[in-house]
């Protein structure tokens, strides 16, 4: 009966021990302890959350890196094909204008031509009148120097339009 | 899955070494006192017959006294409260137990251990002796201070070494309290307790290593260890009580409804009004009568096995009992944790249970 029956003194020493042990570990021990426990556990969940979102982060880049270097290379590719059109168009719009210019330029030059030829036979016909009439001018002096051969071609001439 | 056998293999390798050491610790110890034993039983002999169950009440219970070795005892304070007024001297006065010992107020003397009041006669004084209130400085409160300094060293280092290492992973001792620490908070406060936990996580830990340390510590019979203080009804009256206290301290509307307006009809109230509240105390009762009983079974299972050498007055029967007694005492390290783990599950379901929300 003594064995199961609570000793009061020693209830009063357990009771006292109990409590400082149970304040002094809860300031001094658990606070600390399970703070630091649960700062570790977080500090490593986020770490590894980190370490998802970056995983995350760069497999968006990379496909973003890709997205955008294929962008620029089909970019790269019309402005390519463009500057080609463009050189194409101005090359042939240069070959039909200096065709054209040409073609004027030769229509021109044998307009100036035919208009000096014509010219110059107007010019070498003038000539030719003035110098058969003086010709003719010197000739018929020389013949009508007499002037019994003017009588005879008054005479002539008249007979002719009698005979009219 | 090669590296999870290592890991196993080298958790395996650290609790083989414990163990093996523990049981050295264990069979030394208990070699000495047998040697202790065989003296004291020596000149008890020339007295009289040998006693196991005297022995063995002996040991389990409060002493004035700390017995070291051989013939040498280490006299402890006694401290008496007299309806006269305090009263301080120390127990070596008592002599052996045997003479007594006059102070301010009475003259007192020890019988079976316990201060009385005696007359001039040597005849004890029953009604004085009632009066006496003794908060002896005793082999228990010795090791139960032993224990909290124990503890408060392992813990305060630990908490120390957190402080140093933030962040970083544990190491040495603090590697080996953390899973534990771990263990009764995410095992026994979150599933039994639930988001309050928070709260009783310091009463949980300090149960558990207040138990545990005194468990262990009573399981090494040489001093500082021996002392009965787990195995001592006023200790796990006073932690059952604790727990009582803040069971239903920290209890909902929902766990007094639930006691007194159970959903029993209502002319049942009567009758289940006591039953409710007994059964209030017969939880914290039976974490106390468990604790007890455990620990003090073990303590006697293992003298009374040694006693068999004294009864039998050989030394040739020896390793019969030795063996047994080591195996006990293997038994006793798993009842040491195993009763420190209960006491603190069934604290954290009692609490978890004041402080459950139900949605009805």
């Amino acid at each position: 009966m003594e064995l199961v029956t609570p000793d009061l003194g020693f209830v009063v020493w357990t009771t006292v021990a109990f409590v400082i042990l149970l304040v002094i570990l809860r300031i001094f021990a658990w606070k600390p302890i399970l703070g630091a426990i649960a700062e570790r556990e977080r500090s490593i969940e986020d770490a590894l959350s980190k370490a998802e979102l970056a995983k995350e982060e760069m497999a968006k880049l990379t496909s973003e890196n890709e997205q955008l270097l294929k962008q620029a290379r089909n970019e790269r590719d019309q402005i390519l094909k463009e500057a080609k059109a463009l050189k194409d168009q101005i090359v042939s719009e240069a070959k039909v204008s200096a065709q054209t210019e040409g073609n004027k330029l030769i229509e021109k030059a044998k307009l100036e031509i035919n208009s000096q030829k014509v010219a110059a036979l107007d010019d070498i016909k003038n000539q030719v009148s003035a110098l058969s009439l003086e010709i003719a001018e010197k000739i018929l002096r020389k013949q009508f120097e007499d002037p019994a051969k003017q009588q005879a071609l008054v005479n002539d001439l008249l007979n002719e339009v009698k005979l009219n | 899955m090669q590296f999870k056998q290592i890991l196993n293999f080298k958790k395996n390798t650290s609790s083989l070494i414990l163990g093996v050491f523990l049981l050295l610790t264990a069979v030394a110890g208990h070699a000495q006192e047998a040697i202790g034993e065989a003296e004291t039983a020596e000149v008890a002999h020339q007295e009289e017959a040998f006693n196991p169950a005297d022995a063995i009440i002996e040991h389990i219970s409060d002493s004035h006294s700390w017995h070291l070795w051989g013939h040498t005892s280490l006299a402890l304070p006694v401290i008496l409260y007299t309806d006269k007024g305090l009263e301080t001297f120390s127990s070596g006065k008592f002599g052996h137990g045997e003479e007594a010992y006059t102070g301010k107020y009475y003259t007192y003397k020890l019988e079976k251990n316990k201060v009385k009041v005696v007359d001039e006669g040597g005849n004890v004084n029953e009604e004085a002796s009632k009066k006496l209130l003794d908060f002896s400085f005793t082999k228990n409160v010795a090791s139960l201070w032993l224990s909290i300094i124990i503890i408060l060293v392992i813990f305060l280092s630990v908490a120390s070494s957190y402080k140093k290492r933030v962040g970083k992973a544990p190491k040495g001792l603090q590697s080996f309290i953390e899973p534990i620490i771990v263990f009764i908070r995410d095992e026994i406060a979150k599933p039994n307790i639930g988001y309050k936990y928070q709260r009783y996580m310091p009463l949980l830990l300090t149960f558990f290593f207040f138990i545990l340390i005194n468990n262990l510590l009573g399981l090494v019979p040489l001093f500082p260890g021996g002392a009965n203080v787990t195995g001592n009804i006023a200790v796990t009256f006073v932690l059952a009580t604790i727990t009582l206290l803040v069971t239903n301290f920290s209890a909902n509307r929902y766990y007094w409804k639930h006691i007194f307006l159970p959903g029993t009809p209502k002319w049942l109230y009567p009758i289940m009004w006591p039953v409710e509240i007994i059964g209030i105390f017969s939880k914290p009762i039976a974490l106390m009568i468990r604790l007890f009983a455990n620990i003090t079974a073990g303590h006697i299972i293992v003298l009374a096995l040694i006693s068999i050498i004294f009864v039998f007055k050989s030394v040739a029967v020896a390793p019969a009992p030795v063996l047994f007694v080591v195996f006990m005492d293997v038994i006793e390290l798993l009842v040491a944790l195993l009763q420190a783990y209960i006491f603190t599950l069934l604290s954290a379901l009692f609490i978890g249970s004041a402080i459950e929300e139900h949605h009805h």
